[in-house]
């Protein structure tokens, strides 16, 4: 796509086995990855994953070291970042401080020599609601304005692809909400192709049409937001995006239909279509939310799965519902969400209670298990990522 | 009360080594009202006189001497802001071999002592047999205005977000566009700065320039081969002027600065 | 816009993770780098080669040939011992007052200025002030304010605080006080770039783990503010140890306060005694360079350089 021209529409975009090597250290490691036109893509994974690399590498502002980049079917891999249809919106704003707000939002049209730069700014500036501020300098801006700003200087160029560098992480959270539904809508009214970078999963899964969940410089799941949410390939996966209940066992029965898998003596069932492995020594899991709590054992039914008896712990309520941490001998503590549908709470600290889940809530990860960590459910998915990331520095040092 | 002496003793100090600082500037400054005859050592009167006719005395000797300084600290800025400012971005910017050791290398002008500049140059035109004239002068000034240019302008470089020069080239900018519209202009306050400097430096040299200036006469040059038989008050009235202006012109510049901080503050 | 020059001698030395190799460093460093080699170092290497020189058989004064007399060194030692360590001492004394005078100035705008800004910068302005005014005039003034007959000194004098046969300038007190006032904006400025950048939670901090205010500022200020005092000293040390303003006998000295600068002074200009004025150069340098890796050692501020 040449530029001098607005892309009228997204473009497609494909990286094609994208490898980057920094002295000493690979940020990431055989990338593949394929946009589909008009979506709003998130790239989703805790901080020094190598999110930012990827869109630098989009961008064009860093070489990979292997690997081709396609925009619209064109191969870019040797273009520079100013001929490239491609325009970012940076993780700092990088807004020029010797510029008004209207100079910096005209600037790329300018050097594209596009007609009526001011008149196309100021619209830019309309579609962000910041047309009144146009000749302010941007540090006499709040945050929240200056990431419209950037915003607004990015889409102007009507880019085939918009990349976007947490461009909600300086904000507080009320805002952040608020900017989230306003990026969506002008995703929307603009139809460029979005690829929106974040450690934040639940700001992925408001905004995205598709999220690709990054650790380590790979890809570890890419699907639509439910999809992920409820089939979780890895236990990465299943502890970023939201809690999970995991256990480790051998596959001690198989049907046509499911698998049945011996966790410290209790037999729990899973789908075969939502199980990633069906034999050996598997990892299964399911969501908090998914569990129900039981006073007295409950009566054998096929089609849930029970487990316990198990005492409670600790019980925290949060609003809407409350959260009971319940620890099963032989398997270790589980987290359960029950909404709080009538007053006070079903099970006091110190009862001793059973847990059940219909069979068809369960799933089973691909990861080995040996590597998988056995149980991580009590942690906030910020602290898992905090894990990860402490767990890759040492890792980082050994080698 | 003692606690009210612990919260005075630090301001009234303050204060007390400032003045003391000024007491000289103060003497310079009255003395050149000074209705002297040849040295201007002891008070005879107030007079405007000597501001009036500053070229005046001694066939304008001071002011040709005045003059020459101007000269040779304008060129002198002029090529050590150029060289310093590009290396300042080179060492910031680029990674190249011995990168360190330039970095070391440019900052031995300044951990050696005026004398030793000014003599090694010397001995070199000495021993390469060029006459001591204006052109030596700057040359040597150039020399030691670099080291000064260098660390002012990579602090402001270094303080420069990458990010917007990357914008920059995000936004269709070219390599060159990308330079005259944002990093030069983000610079520019560090580089002025450090041609202020480099101006300051060289208008008041004296030892570097003693040695290799040969028959010119620079201002402080002047000063120096008068002071044994005294300096006349003219002396007084230039240096005043320039310490005038140069105070001016910082104290506007402070005091915007300091407003406009005020006014970006409020707004946040 | 002076400070400016100090300030990133104590930068904290930030990498950038744009860093790229190109030919364009080439462009950019060359021009500047050649200009330094071929006006600063081959200047020392001449020095170093005039320092060996040897005077012309039948030759005039101040014509020399090549060679390698290092009887120079053991000369200019001999004759002159006693000006390298008045330069010494004289300069180590000046960077201590300097320092002891400078260090609370630059705290109280550093530190305590910062609620007022406007205030802070004034003071800032009148630290600098000293620059814009001719270094000679600021030194004759303080010779003319010391002189015999000069109110200070008949005070002085009549309040029997000072002999009646006593001088003031010409002595080592005057050297050393004018070197210590020409230096002190030299030591104020980058004690004040630390200073302002202090954080005064980690005052609040070390009072908090019951620090007495004399434990905090020995135990965090200090330390904090070690990149300061550093480049303070260094930007006082050197210059100072070089001066031959300061100890001139038409300013503040007298024939036996003379330093380095004066004897090489006298040796090159006056007497052409190129040799010996290289000499001294070479030893004045080497000197200063040894106690300055030394000091950048010891303290721990490598990363200055
Ligand atoms: N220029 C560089 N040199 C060396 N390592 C780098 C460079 N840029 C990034 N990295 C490393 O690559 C990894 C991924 O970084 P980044 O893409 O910025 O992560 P994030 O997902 O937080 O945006 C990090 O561990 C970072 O330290
Ligand atoms: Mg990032």
């Amino acid at each position: 796509m040449a530029v001098g021209a607005f892309a009228d529409r997204g473009a497609d975009l494909e990286l094609v086995g994208i490898e980057k090597r920094f002295p000493g250290f690979t940020a990431i490691e055989n990338l593949h990855l394929t946009i589909p036109a008009g979506s709003f893509f998130a790239l989703l994974g805790p901080s020094g994953c190598g999110k930012t690399t990827t869109l630098r590498l989009v961008a064009g502002l860093e070489e990979p070291t292997s690997g081709r980049i396609l925009i619209g079917g064109e191969d870019v891999t040797d273009q520079k970042s100013f001929q490239r249809p491609v325009n970012t919106v940076f993780q700092s704003y990088a807004l020029f401080p010797h510029m008004t707000v209207l100079e910096n939002v005209a600037f790329g049209l300018r050097r594209r020599k596009i007609g009526d730069p001011v008149a196309k700014a100021h619209e830019a500036l309309l579609l962000v609601e910041l047309d009144h501020l146009a000749h302010r300098k941007p540090q006499q801006l709040s945050g929240g304005q200056q990431q419209r700003v950037a915003l607004a200087r990015a889409i102007v160029n009507r880019p085939a692809l918009l990349l976007l560098d947490e461009p909600l992480g300086a904000l507080d959270l009320k805002l952040r909400r608020q900017m989230q539904l306003e990026l969506k809508t002008i995703q929307e009214e603009v139809g460029l192709t979005f690829l929106h970078v974040t450690h934040d999963q639940e700001e992925a899964m408001t905004m995205a049409d598709t999220i690709a969940v990054m650790n380590k410089g790979r890809i570890e799941q890419m699907g639509e937001p439910q999809q992920l949410y409820e089939l979780p390939k890895t236990a990465f996966v299943a502890n970023f995006l939201g809690q999970s209940n995991l256990f480790t066992g051998p596959v001690v029965s198989t049907t046509s239909s499911a698998i049945a898998v011996d966790v410290f003596g209790q037999q729990i069932v899973v789908p075969l279509k939502r199980a990633h492995r069906v034999s050996g020594e598997v990892t299964i899991g399911v969501r908090p939310e998914k569990l129900t709590l039981h006073a007295d054992a409950p009566t054998h039914d096929s089609s849930r799965n029970v487990m316990g008896p198990g005492k409670v712990i600790d019980v925290s309520f949060s609003g809407v519902s409350t959260q009971y941490l319940v620890a099963v001998h032989g398997v270790g503590t589980l987290v359960v969400f029950a909404q709080n549908v009538a007053f006070g709470p079903a099970a006091q600290v110190g009862a001793e209670v059973w847990l059940s889940w219909n069979v068809d809530h369960g799933f089973g990860l691909d990861d080995d298990p040996a590597q998988a960590p056995r149980f991580e459910a009590d942690l906030d998915t910020r602290t898992i990522a905090q894990q990860r990331r402490s767990s890759l520095i040492t890792e980082l040092e050994e080698a | 009360m003692k606690l009210s002496l612990g919260k005075w003793l630090l301001p009234v100090y303050s204060s007390l080594a400032l003045l003391f600082l000024m007491i000289p500037i103060g003497y310079t400054f009255i003395y050149s009202f000074n209705d002297s005859l040849k040295s201007n050592i002891t008070w005879r009167g107030f007079t405007f006189d000597k501001w009036l006719n500053v070229c005046n005395v001694q066939n304008g000797a001071v002011c040709q001497a005045f003059g020459n300084s101007l000269i040779i600290g304008a060129i002198a800025t002029v090529v050590a802001t150029t060289l310093g400012t590009m290396i300042a971005i080179a060492i910031v910017r680029y990674r190249f071999k011995f990168r360190s050791q330039t970095s070391l290398f440019l900052f031995l002008p300044m951990a050696t002592p005026e004398v030793v500049l000014g003599a090694g140059l010397a001995a070199q035109f000495l021993s390469l047999g060029v006459p001591k004239d204006m052109l030596t002068i700057i040359l040597a000034h150039t020399m030691f205005c670099i080291s000064f240019v260098v660390v002012t302008v990579k602090a402001r470089v270094a303080s420069l977000d990458p990010a917007l020069e990357e914008a920059g080239r995000d936004l269709y900018g070219s390599a060159w566009q990308v330079f005259a519209r944002i990093t030069f202009p983000l610079l520019l306050p560090g580089i002025l700065a450090a041609a202020l400097l480099s101006f300051a430096l060289s208008f008041d040299d004296f030892i570097i320039t003693n040695f290799n200036s040969g028959a010119v006469t620079t201002f402080p040059k002047y000063i120096y081969i008068s002071a044994a038989r005294g300096i006349p008050a003219e002396a007084n009235v230039l240096a005043s002027a320039v310490f005038i202006l140069a105070l001016v012109v910082v104290v506007t510049v402070q005091v915007s600065g300091a407003a406009r901080a005020r006014r970006l503050a409020k707004m946040s | 816009m002076a400070f400016a020059a100090f300030s990133s001698t104590t930068a904290p030395s930030t990498d950038p993770v744009a860093r790229r190799r190109s030919p364009v460093a080439l462009f950019l460093l060359l021009p500047g780098i050649l200009y330094l080699v071929l006006f600063f170092l081959t200047p020392l290497v001449s020095l170093l080669l005039t320092s060996f020189q040897a005077p012309r058989e039948f030759g005039d004064i101040g014509q020399y040939d090549y060679a390698f007399r290092w009887q120079n060194y053991v000369e200019v030692v001999t004759t002159y011992w006693p000006h390298i360590v008045r330069s010494f001492s004289y300069a180590l004394a000046a960077t201590f007052f300097a320092l002891l005078i400078s260090y609370p100035l630059a705290y109280f705008i550093g530190v305590k200025a910062r609620k007022w800004p406007l205030l802070q910068s004034l003071m800032l302005v009148l630290v600098i002030a000293p620059f814009f005014i001719s270094f000679l005039l600021r030194t004759l003034a303080w010779k003319q304010l010391f002189a015999d007959e000069s109110f200070v000194v008949q005070s002085l004098k009549a309040l029997s605080l000072l002999g009646p046969e006593a001088h003031v300038t010409g002595t080592a007190f005057s050297v050393i006080f004018g070197l210590t006032y020409n230096f002190i904006p030299f030591m104020t400025l980058p004690l004040y770039t630390t200073l302002e950048r202090l954080d005064v939670r980690y005052l609040e901090a070390g009072s908090d783990l019951y620090a007495s205010p004399f434990q905090v500022f020995q135990k965090v200020t200090i330390p904090l503010s070690m990149p300061g005092i550093v480049a303070g000293t260094l930007l006082t040390f050197i210059p100072a140890a070089g001066d031959y303003i300061n100890a001139g006998r038409d300013f503040l000295g007298g024939t036996g306060t003379q330093m380095m600068g004066n004897v090489i002074e006298a040796n090159f200009l006056v007497l052409q005694n190129y040799p010996s004025a290289a000499a001294l150069s070479i030893i004045l340098m080497t000197v200063i360079l040894v106690i300055v890796s030394i000091y950048v050692k010891r303290s721990g501020t490598e990363e200055l350089l």
